[in-house]
């Protein structure tokens, strides 16, 4: 694997290793000292020209934790209109000599065109409404640590599809393990085609949260309203909102999630995210270890066999505090 | 800057510097087969002074130029091409732009008016008009129906009318307010010239931004789409207030199958309507999306399967009884961005026989037809363009080898842009020999200057 641009192209055996890389990764997490050698001397590139401080800090954390040093790349959207191509800035960057590039964007694709440009791993950190596979990865991690396997498993993705790259990569990713996924929207919040998509269609969530394990629901942005995709935010909540009469209906065992960041009393119920049914938090502490697997089955494979990363003394905590 | 000058060292034949040097004396294309409008049959063709000068068997010239396992045809008319000059000479000049045109075999070709500034006052069709005399084919400028482009304010229609602008569009966008598109109708009618109003067909509020096409591929790839119905609604507001007006008017890159339907039931009513097919539209589907490059990224979109099947047959039953390049050159650096931040357009001028031979399932002659006397007639261009080829008339001609096959090669153009969208495919249909006011612009694949 060079490149971790989309879920899309990931098959059950890319998901299960990775899988498995974070459970060492998490176990190395859990740790006195949380980090491990295993990429010193590698350099990881953090691309962002979109604002994401937990995306952005999530990365930071796996590659420090893998001894990897960072730079950050923080690109306003302003400085693509001073006249430096998406093209000039990838070469800059490798000029400085980088092992991998994590690259988030507004617009959709920004990594795929930077991978084919550079010679450095290229790892989506995001891009516009395509894809955001390390949180769909994570999500499957969080929803395996919960429930065993995702095998019939039936997963509601609730609210705005069309502009979630959430969405996107979740579908495939937990496609990809066998769940059964149901989009739950109205249809000016999905996207105008899902032919060739591994999922079916609701309009009501009344209707399907009766036979759901999962419910993953999307942040919704009020902007919506002024693009006459909603009539309010008030009539989507009344309509989509997981409200603790809801939940109610969910069995004991149903997980919920959220990318974060939530909009609570919109999409989610105040109480409802803090429900022991939700994993939110799990989702952005499993993120950490899922990055750090990324990072190392891109980075390190080449020099140690995945094994052997657990087994690597941490270091002394002095280095650590330095 | 790229190198301008399209030296092709593989198709460079027989025919020696001697013959560059010289451009005086007679010419004769030889062993060829002439195809125009009145027909077919087997002559060698001289030309003298610019002009036609003999049509016939066992001809000789001061000068030869072979034509054997040829067609020797009038020169292609392209109604539809971006020269990007004033304003964006990075891009492309009308040099440039005009030697891409001789290259396809085009000896005339109407110039958009997207330019900065806008073609739509007599001061710029008369540079236009200036910068094309030393062109590699004729260039004539189109007017802009509104004043900048804007869609607020006729532009002065009559003026440049005087001139000889015969075509008028906002191409790059479409006249969104209804009444203004009535009135610039209306207005038309009453031009002592005939004129055509062409359309970019596209309502930019249903259109919402769209970077491609809506569907299977913009859902996937989580780019906004801009629908079929984006386009039909202006076909369908168009062809309603031709009834109403009576105006020519003219619709440009059709790309869906109900913009197709909508023009035959036009023209099936009586409606005086013509409507052009690019090369890309009818090749390429939305699918070359995929990877984000934007050298796929155009307007109207690339479409589905079943729209590049109904484009073709629209031009194969003459629903669309034009083949037109929209030739838009954008600057490497432009497209170096991700797909929704690079602009629109792909190069051409230099493929569309190639494309129109590969996909159209046509006997050549009706595919020339739709190359160029029908769009030389649109225009009013008939008496220096696209017409037969008889002893008199200017000598605007070119020769095509309609079964050479040749692989497109990246970076292989005369353009200053490199936006070609079929890199890496084979064309068949080659054009060997241009030749523009009896200068053999083209010879063997190569430009002259």
């Amino acid at each position: 694997m060079k490149h971790l641009l989309d879920t899309a192209s990931l098959d059950r055996d890319d998901i299960d290793e990775l899988m498995e890389l974070t459970d060492a990764f998490v176990e190395v997490s859990q740790r006195p000292i949380p980090k491990v050698p295993t990429l010193r001397g590698r350099t990881v590139a953090l691309l962002f020209y979109e604002d994401s401080t937990r995306t952005r800090l999530s990365f930071e954390t796996a590659a420090k934790r893998l001894s990897a040093d960072t730079m950050t790349f923080g690109v306003s959207g302003s400085s693509v209109t001073k006249g430096e191509s998406l093209r000039d800035t990838a070469l800059t960057i490798e000029a400085m000599g980088v092992d991998a590039v994590v690259v988030r964007h507004r617009s959709s694709g920004a990594p795929h065109r930077v991978a084919s440009w550079i010679d450095a791993s290229v790892i989506n950190g995001g891009d516009g409404w395509h894809d955001h596979p390390t949180q769909g990865l994570l999500d499957c991690y969080t929803l395996r640590a919960r429930l065993g396997s995702l095998t019939g498993r039936r997963i509601a993705i609730v609210g705005d599809v069309k502009h979630s790259r959430v969405a996107r990569a979740d579908v495939w990713a937990f496609a990809a393990l066998g769940a059964e996924v149901v989009l739950v929207a109205p249809p000016t919040l999905l996207p105008p085609s899902v032919e060739g998509w591994p999922v079916t269609v609701a309009h009501h969530l009344d209707d399907v949260l009766g036979s759901v394990d999962v419910v993953a629901l999307l942040r919704m942005q009020r902007e919506r309203t002024t693009e006459a995709l909603i009539p309010s935010l008030r009539e989507y909540t009344a309509r989509y909102g997981l409200t603790v009469a809801r939940a109610r209906r969910l069995g004991e065992n149903a997980v919920i999630m959220h990318p974060g960041p939530m909009n609570r009393g919109v999409e989610i119920a105040p109480e409802v995210a803090d429900d022991p049914r939700a994993v939110i938090v799990d989702q952005v502490r499993n993120g950490v270890a899922l990055r750090m697997a990324v990072l190392f089955r891109l980075l390190g494979a080449e020099a140690r066999s995945a094994p052997a990363v657990v087994d690597l003394p941490a270091e002394p905590a002095e280095a650590v505090r330095a | 800057m790229p190198d301008p000058l399209p030296t092709n060292p593989a198709r460079v034949g027989a025919l020696s510097a001697h013959f560059r040097a010289e451009n005086e004396g007679t010419i004769v294309i030889k062993g060829g087969r002439v195809v125009d409008a009145t027909g077919e049959r087997d002559a060698d063709v001289v030309t003298a002074d610019g002009r036609i000068a003999a049509v016939g068997a066992d001809l000789d010239g001061d000068r030869s130029l072979d034509a054997g396992g040829c067609v020797v045809a009038p020169g292609l008319v392209d109604l539809h091409a971006h020269l990007r000059q004033p304003g964006h000479e990075e891009a492309e000049t009308i040099e440039s732009g005009s030697r891409c045109a001789a290259l396809g075999g085009f000896t005339a070709v109407v110039a958009m008016p997207n330019t900065t500034p806008a073609i739509d006052s007599a001061a710029v069709v008369r540079e236009v008009q200036e910068l094309g005399r030393n062109a590699l084919c004729a260039v004539h400028p189109a007017g802009a129906i509104t004043v900048g482009r804007a869609g607020a304010q006729l532009a002065q229609l009559a003026e440049m009318a005087d001139l000889g602008v015969r075509l008028f569009t906002d191409d790059g966008t479409g006249v969104q307010d209804d009444l203004l598109m009535r009135r610039a109708m209306e207005y038309c009618v009453g031009l002592p010239q005939p004129v055509v109003l062409a359309q970019h067909c596209e309502n930019t509020a249903l259109a919402a931004g769209g970077h491609m096409h809506e569907g299977e591929w913009s859902s996937r790839l989580g780019i906004a789409g801009q629908p079929h119905e984006a386009e039909e609604a202006m076909v369908a507001r168009d062809i309603a207030l031709a009834r109403l007006t009576g105006a020519r008017i003219h619709m440009q890159h059709m790309s869906t199958a109900g913009s197709v339907a909508l023009i035959a039931e036009a023209r099936a009513s009586g409606l005086a309507v013509s409507a052009e097919a690019t090369p890309h539209h009818m090749l390429l589907t939305h699918a070359e999306c995929a990877t984000f490059d934007p050298v796929f990224k155009v307007n109207p979109p690339l479409r589905t399967e079943a729209d590049v099947a109904a484009v073709c047959a629209g031009v194969v039953e003459d629903t669309l009884d034009v083949i037109a390049t929209d030739h838009a050159p954008h600057p490497a650096d432009a497209k170096d961005e991700p797909f929704d931040l690079a602009p629109p357009g792909m190069l051409g001028l230099e493929f569309a026989l190639g494309v129109a031979l590969s996909v159209l399932d046509l006997p050549i002659a009706k595919v020339l037809a739709r190359l160029s006397w029908r769009p030389a007639a649109i225009v009013g261009m008939s008496d220096t363009q696209g017409g037969p080829v008889e002893v008199g008339r200017p000598a605007n001609l070119c020769v095509i080898d309609p079964f050479a096959t040749w692989t497109v090669e990246a970076g292989r153009t005369a353009s200053r842009s490199r936006n070609v969208p079929y890199v890496g495919r084979t064309l068949k249909g080659q054009v060997r020999h241009t030749i523009y006011q009896g200068e053999p612009v083209v010879i063997d694949g190569t430009a002259q200057r």
